[in-house]
């Protein structure tokens, strides 16, 4: 299951609660506003690190570009995807789940 | 595996609704409904989830006379006549919320966070709003 | 792949149609087929002919509709969703078409993968 998330994790608990229901497998996708959530050294970010050590984290890049994130700041072991890495990942996962 | 072109008559899908909204705020909860209802014409196998602030959906007693709403907790009972029976509440949502394990207005299934995620990694669709 | 889209929100207010938009286009760039992508609750709003964004602006209704005319990409309002928002045939957008939600169903069944965007 591929799972996204669009909200700021300093907004919304979207993020918290996507991540307490990721099975083996289980990859996640931050794009939109949740992208704020993938820099190193907040809260959110020490979230997603330990996610890490489990799943694969994904973070849409033309998002962090628009939101003025360089790759750089974000948690490492975060993967920038572009538009088609995201087509790809869905293909790549049997089904997609979005948490709005 | 691929979906065939046209009408692929015999194909029945793990259809998930994932409710996390609480009614009347939004309208998500009943335009949810409205196509869980449609759902049941296609002969799939559907279930809902009902999760954070989703579990106010189907708790009885929601009343909206108060805020001049039509109240559509009487269509969840609906979904009996329509054999959709799976209809799951997360424990820890309503743990989280003060709420007790009962007082819904339709049966459900109260299943625990892990018991609610393995369900979702079972589905082939997953609709959320 | 087939591949479906539901989108949840109406055009500029959230981000939810471009992200859709942005994903139809790759998908459809590396050579998948997006059958339809149907529009619920405020998305509807993706289907009028009345909006008139700023030239400098991008044309979301606009683009939709080009793209279901290339691609061709069956792109679905919902008939009560729309009729609650105002949305009928007299101010559909080129390229739309209004029908049930047992063509959102219809599209989670046919096709491999049905991505959601929404708020």
């Amino acid at each position: 299951m591929l799972h996204t998330v669009n909200k700021s994790p300093f907004a919304s608990a979207t993020l918290t609660q996507c991540l307490g229901h990721l099975t083996d497998g289980a990859a996640v996708l931050l794009i939109e506003d949740a992208v704020v959530g993938g820099v190193a050294g907040t809260a959110p970010g020490a979230l997603l690190a330990e996610c890490l050590k489990g799943h694969k984290v994904y973070c849409l890049g033309p998002d962090l570009m628009a939101r003025g994130i360089s790759e750089g700041r974000l948690v490492k072991g975060i993967q920038t995807v572009d538009y088609a890495g995201f087509v790809r990942l869905v293909t790549e996962h049997d089904a997609v789940q979005s948490w709005l | 595996m691929s979906a065939e072109d046209g009408d692929t008559p015999g194909v029945i899908k793990r259809f998930l609704f994932v409710n996390r909204k609480a009614p009347y705020g939004t309208i998500y909860a009943l335009e949810a409904l409205e196509v869980v209802l449609i759902s049941a014409a296609f002969d799939q196998d559907v279930s809902l989830a009902f999760l954070d602030d989703g579990v106010y959906q189907v708790l009885a007693g929601n009343d909206p006379s108060g805020i001049g709403m039509k109240n559509f907790s009487p269509t969840y009972r609906a979904l009996d006549d329509y054999d959709i029976t799976k209809l799951y509440v997360e424990r820890e949502s309503l743990t989280e919320r003060g709420l007790p394990e009962d007082g819904f207005v339709v049966p459900v299934n109260v299943v625990s966070r892990a018991e609610m995620a393995a369900i979702m990694s079972q589905q082939d669709v997953v609709l959320s709003f | 792949m087939k591949i479906g889209i539901l989108v949840n929100e109406g055009p500029y207010t959230h981000q939810a149609s471009d992200s859709a938009y942005q994903f139809a286009v790759a998908a459809l760039k590396a050579g998948h087929k997006v059958t339809r992508v149907f529009f619920y609750h405020d998305g509807v709003q993706n289907g009028s002919s009345l909006t008139e964004p700023p030239r400098d602006d991008r044309q979301i209704v606009e683009r939709w509709g080009k793209l279901a005319g290339q691609y061709e990409v069956d792109l679905v309002v919902c008939v009560a969703a729309a009729l609650r928002r105002g949305i009928r045939e007299q101010n559909l957008a080129e390229g739309f078409r209004i029908s049930g939600l047992g063509q959102l169903v219809e599209a989670g069944i046919q096709n491999d993968r049905l991505v959601v965007f929404g708020d």
